[in-house]
């Protein structure tokens, strides 16, 4: 069977005519894990706007498998199976209560509350949050709230994950625990971090965004140094050599 | 900031569900509002004081509310005496104090104090999530119950939000005066926490569409009301009517 695809053509933006922050992007994502990287301002999270019709492109489409995405219609087709996660939790859990954070899109879905209560629990349960059924969403630490945010999109079954910086203002343990989960994640997605370590663990591919255009690199080019480095913020090969 | 600090519990206020709760503090509330005899006031306040008590609220932090309350009775007790004309009871210098004037105030004051404490057994006793959805219940206009809900959700991260950017400049030697200076700052401030909020109810919206959210909320509506509520409803409106007969028999004599 192919495998289903989310697909990017010839995308132009640019929050002023003047200044284009991307022309002619093409991007596919349709199997594993791509991490993506750049400066600070260069897109990313604009691009995964992108993705999810939260801008719309002044010139190019977005197709889901072979539908093209264009009308209400279509994103609401392609926010059903496309999962993003914000860069902070306090702006995806607007539900007093964190079980009906977590069944909001379920409900939307048009489950009944009684399924949407359910799958809601099991999935707290299956990332290791069972008891926060009825925690305020105000009280949760910031890790907490990262990780029930995940909870929330992945109670819907999406097959395209978007995740937004998820390893920031994280804690060592809560980081291993969210690392630990996304790693066992058989979904296609799209990572965007400046945690190079985390990236390196878990994408197979990294792209990096500058000047409106999609680098692609393996991640096994992607490395920290120790040291400063004139190209430390490009990802780059050493030939296979040791570098210290 | 805690709006919550008598919201857990088990008593048998903790226990019963909202809409009951809210329905019952309602009628009450008009009722003792309406009044006009002291026995019926002073009955009332029996009745809260009992509740108060079965709710297990502690009394210190009670009494801080109950202090701020009457700050604004205290305002009445030192102009209705002597504004008030009636009989005249006693004399300070110029002025004359009414018995009539007396009598308002203290029921004001009583009746004050009565709805406080009906609203603290009533209403504090569960918290602001429950009590929005038991308006929404009870039919109550979606969008208001929903403004209730994402007030409460989002007063806290647009606190901090202040009070974070209070902090940067209070490290940059920020020392508030009588000054222009400072009442631009704090007009920046407020300014900068007014535009955040906004940005964030955006990406609030955003989070929402994203998950299929249409303009439609469907609750997870998940307390049914039960025998012991119907019960605990009961109890508060033979209350209610043990008040309305108090004030209907005190008018008659």
């Amino acid at each position: 069977m192919r495998p289903v695809c989310l697909r990017l053509e010839n995308i132009t933006f640019g929050y002023s005519s003047k200044n284009m922050l991307f022309s002619n992007l093409n991007f596919e994502l349709s199997v594993g894990k791509i991490g993506l990287i750049g400066q600070n301002g260069c897109g990313k999270t604009t691009f995964l706007h992108l993705i999810m019709g939260l801008f719309q492109p002044e010139k190019g489409r977005v197709y889901l498998d072979d539908r093209v995405i264009k009308t209400r219609d279509d994103w609401r087709y392609l926010r059903k199976y496309v999962g993003f996660l914000f860069q902070d939790a306090d702006d995806q859990l607007f539900s007093p209560t964190v079980i009906e954070d977590v069944a909001f899109g379920l409900l939307n879905l048009g489950d009944s509350p009684q399924d949407a209560r359910k799958k809601s629990e099991e999935m707290l349960g299956h990332l290791g949050l069972s008891g926060f059924e009825d925690r305020l969403t105000h009280n949760l630490s910031g890790g907490e709230k990262k990780l029930v945010a995940l909870a929330t999109i992945l109670v819907m079954k999406p097959r395209f994950l978007l995740l937004d910086e998820p390893t920031n203002n994280l804690d060592a343990d809560t980081q291993t625990r969210l690392i630990n989960i996304i790693s066992h994640l058989a979904i296609p997605m799209v990572i965007i971090s400046h945690d190079w370590d985390f990236l390196a663990q878990i994408t197979s591919h990294i792209y990096r965004l500058a000047h409106g255009h999609l680098h692609k690199s393996e991640t096994g080019c992607l490395h920290t140094h120790p040291h400063v480095h004139a190209h430390g913020d490009h990802p780059h090969d050493h030939g296979g050599g040791e570098h210290d | 900031m805690d709006f919550e600090k008598w919201a857990k519990g088990d008593s048998i206020f903790h226990r019963a569900s909202p809409q009951i709760k809210i329905t019952g503090a309602v009628c009450f509330c008009f009722v003792i509002a309406a009044c006009q005899q002291m026995s019926s006031v002073l009955a009332g306040l029996v009745f809260v004081c009992v509740g108060v008590l079965l709710a297990g609220i502690r009394l210190g932090s009670l009494l801080k509310r109950l202090f701020f309350v009457n700050l604004f009775t205290l305002a009445c007790w030192l102009t209705l005496p002597v504004t008030v004309r009636g009989t005249t009871v006693a004399h300070l210098g110029f002025l004359s104090m009414s018995r009539e004037g007396i009598h308002m105030a203290l029921l004001i004051t009583i009746k004050t104090n009565c709805l406080v404490l009906a609203f603290v057994t009533l209403l504090s006793t569960s918290s602001v999530a429950d009590l929005g959805h038991g308006l929404r219940r009870l039919k109550m206009p979606q969008k208001l119950c929903l403004l209730l809900l994402f007030s409460y959700r989002y007063i806290f991260v647009i606190h901090d939000e202040y009070k974070r950017l209070k902090r940067a400049a209070l490290f940059r030697s920020f020392k508030p005066t009588t000054s222009m200076h400072t009442y631009q700052t704090y007009g920046n401030l407020f300014g900068m926490t007014l535009v955040k909020g906004w940005q964030r109810a955006g990406r609030v919206q955003d989070a929402m569409c994203l998950r299929g959210f249409t303009g439609k909320f469907i609750s997870l509506d998940y307390t049914n009301i039960r025998l012991k509520d119907w019960l605990l409803l009961a109890l508060l409106l033979c209350c209610t009517t043990i008040i309305i007969l108090l004030e209907y028999r005190g008018v008659v004599l």
